[in-house]
């Protein structure tokens, strides 16, 4: 029996979240990997997944069903290609989320959301309430679905080598949803939930055009900017600038959180960053207690001399 | 149209839990329950298509131990029409939950069911999909504006990049986003005279569902505490330690 992996991409690149699914499958020790990428004219997306380390196969769907990721037909079609696997493997991301629990109903079988660790091919370690917990769960069914947290997974490796494409028909249409557009939020900055270093804004900022204070120290070191929900919810910024609970899960080597309190919600977005700093005039703020450098004062006076301290310095993106 | 929402009874998102001194789970004994806040934006959205004359009829569900009938009262109190309480002691994992909720539609026979997108206990996010699953409907997940027009539902759903729009063919599940709107305060009378109306009360054996866990929680352990606190007097000092003490930039 093998493990199936279903890749998330664009229909022209596939998702670096991806290859940290993989890395997880690899961890299940469950057997072959296969890659499975339905789009339509997906065809250099497949080629990019041959090349992943640790697969033995990659299997595409090109077709129209496919191009925009529709829940209803992507589940038809992964239900009917499980007979052959005893894990179907998606990562955590909104895509990821819309289709796993579809295709675990109606396989009948539970889905483990979100794991943190593989501890053997059927238990794993998965946060709850916003991670203030973990909770190790076993499950016993024949077949297993499970999201992956992508912070949580080393990147697969890409190797010289290619394995092979089996070229696939389309599954059945339920013909209940169609795609009607898409408002995609446009940035040169790094992508939030794989950028080296992040840096957000709070209710802090006061509004949308002070933001700008936020990118220019973004700029100056190569970071992706987010949020947290306050500053969303006030329409400073676009909603999935959002960081938390119910946001982006991020863990860069430097997280920049200014003007935010630190809500738990908050935090359960951002913890497991590797180095944290804070900037925020309440001395007292919750998010004092999780940052590594702390530094208590105003942003509209901090943000413009950090900037230039970076360009004094010399500090220039990697 | 009829309308079905789900309310979880959960821990209120402002408690900090504790996990027990047995690792067996999280503390819950004297501890403030709410509604998911998911779930009040859920009732919300369900009475705001009743006032526009959308929705005829609201129901609230909720499935688990005594007091969740609390949390159905609150979505009464909201503006909600009757409740529907799913009674049991036994722990419900999501797929138990949508194939009760799916006994529940076969009786109400609903045009659409809501659905917080995730519970803030066990952030499973997979309820609201299976139960689309399991009646073959189309889902709007994620969803931060519901628009119903001749049997269709446009639904613009939160994604990863931004926002999307998908259309639905009626009858639907939609899982709500924090933006879908802001859920109203319950006000004193209708508090009272949410007193009075009706909730049905099923168990899972009245509805033929078999809704033992098919997940083992082994332990729970309180995650790795942060060591934070540290402080820099100014950016000259925060710069420096950056680059020459952390490394990162
Ligand atoms: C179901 C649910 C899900 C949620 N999900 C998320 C989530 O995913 N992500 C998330 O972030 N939140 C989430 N929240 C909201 C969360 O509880 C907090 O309300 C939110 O994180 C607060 O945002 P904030 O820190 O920007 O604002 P506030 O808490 O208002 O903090 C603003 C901070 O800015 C500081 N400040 C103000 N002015 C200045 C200045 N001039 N200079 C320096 N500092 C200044 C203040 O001292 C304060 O600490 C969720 C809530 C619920 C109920
Ligand atoms: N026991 C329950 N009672 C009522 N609604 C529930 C229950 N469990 C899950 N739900 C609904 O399903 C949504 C998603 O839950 P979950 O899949 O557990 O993240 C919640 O926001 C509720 O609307």
């Amino acid at each position: 029996m093998s493990v199936l992996v279903i890749a998330e991409h664009d229909n022209h690149e596939i998702k670096g979240a991806t290859l940290n699914t993989v890395t997880a499958a690899i961890a299940l020790g469950a057997g072959d990997i296969e890659v499975l990428v339905a789009g339509q004219n997906c065809q250099t997306v497949a080629e990019q997944a041959t090349a992943i380390n640790g697969i033995s196969k990659v299997r595409m769907v090109d077709n129209g069903l496919y191009g925009n990721g529709l829940a209803e037909p992507f589940a038809a079609l992964v239900v009917g290609l499980a007979k052959d696997y005893t894990h179907i493997l998606l990562s955590h991301t909104t895509s990821g989320k819309n289709v796993a629990p579809r295709v675990a109903a109606l396989l009948d079988v539970v889905q483990v959301s979100d794991i943190m660790e593989v501890q053997s091919s059927n238990t794993f370690v998965r946060p709850i309430y916003a991670g203030n917990a973990l909770a190790t769960v076993q499950a016993d069914d024949p077949k297993l679905v499970i999201t992956v947290r992508s912070t949580a997974f080393e990147k697969a490796e890409i190797s010289d080598e290619q394995v092979t494409i089996e070229t696939l028909g389309a599954g059945d249409n339920p013909e209940i949803s169609s795609f009607v557009g898409q408002e995609l939020t446009r940035s040169e900055r790094p992508e939030l939930t794989s950028a080296r270093i992040v840096v957000s804004g709070g209710r802090g900022m006061q509004s949308g055009d002070n933001f700008h204070l936020v990118e220019a120290v973004a700029d100056k070191i190569g970071a992706g900017v987010g949020a947290s929900r306050a500053a969303v919810d006030a329409g400073y910024v676009p909603n999935d600038y959002q960081v938390g609970q119910t946001g982006k899960i991020v863990a860069p080597e430097l997280y920049v959180a200014v003007g935010i309190s630190g809500a738990i919600q908050h935090l359960a977005g951002m913890k497991d960053s590797k180095v944290i700093v804070a900037i925020n005039k309440d001395e007292e703020a919750p998010i004092f207690q999780v940052a590594d450098y702390g530094l208590v004062g105003d942003l509209f006076e901090e943000l413009p001399a950090l900037t230039s301290e970076l360009e004094k310095q010399g500090i220039k993106p990697r | 149209m009829k309308v079905v929402v789900a309310v979880k009874r959960v821990i209120d998102y402002n408690v900090k839990v504790r996990v027990k001194n047995d690792e067996s789970g999280i503390e819950t004994v004297n501890v403030k329950m709410s509604m998911n806040p998911f779930d009040e934006i859920a009732v919300e959205e369900a009475i705001r298509l009743h006032e526009a004359g959308i929705a005829t009829e609201v129901i609230a569900v909720s499935l688990g131990e005594a007091k969740c009938a609390e949390t159905i009262r609150t979505a009464l109190a909201m503006g909600a029409d009757r409740g529907i309480h799913v009674k049991t002691d036994e722990e419900l994992q999501p797929l138990a939950v949508a194939k009760l909720l799916k006994a529940i539609c076969e009786k109400e026979k609903p045009d659409m069911v809501i659905v917080g997108k995730q519970a803030i206990d066990d952030d499973c996010s997979q309820t609201g999909q299976m139960l689309a699953a399991l009646m073959g409907w189309a889902q709007g997940t994620f969803a931060s504006k519901v628009e119903i027009n001749d049997g269709k539902a446009q639904i613009t759903r939160e994604i990863d990049g931004g926002l999307e729009t998908v259309e639905l063919s009626m009858p639907i599940v939609v899982t709500t986003d924090l933006r879908l709107n802001e859920p109203r305060y319950a006000s004193l009378p209708n508090i009272m005279k949410a007193k009075k109306k009706q909730i049905d009360e099923y168990s899972p054996e009245d509805l033929n569902i078999d809704a033992t866990p098919r997940l083992k929680t082994l332990r729970v352990d309180e995650p790795p505490p942060r060591k934070g606190g540290g402080k820099v007097a100014d950016v000259a000092e925060l710069v420096d330690k950056l680059k020459n003490e952390a490394g990162v930039i």
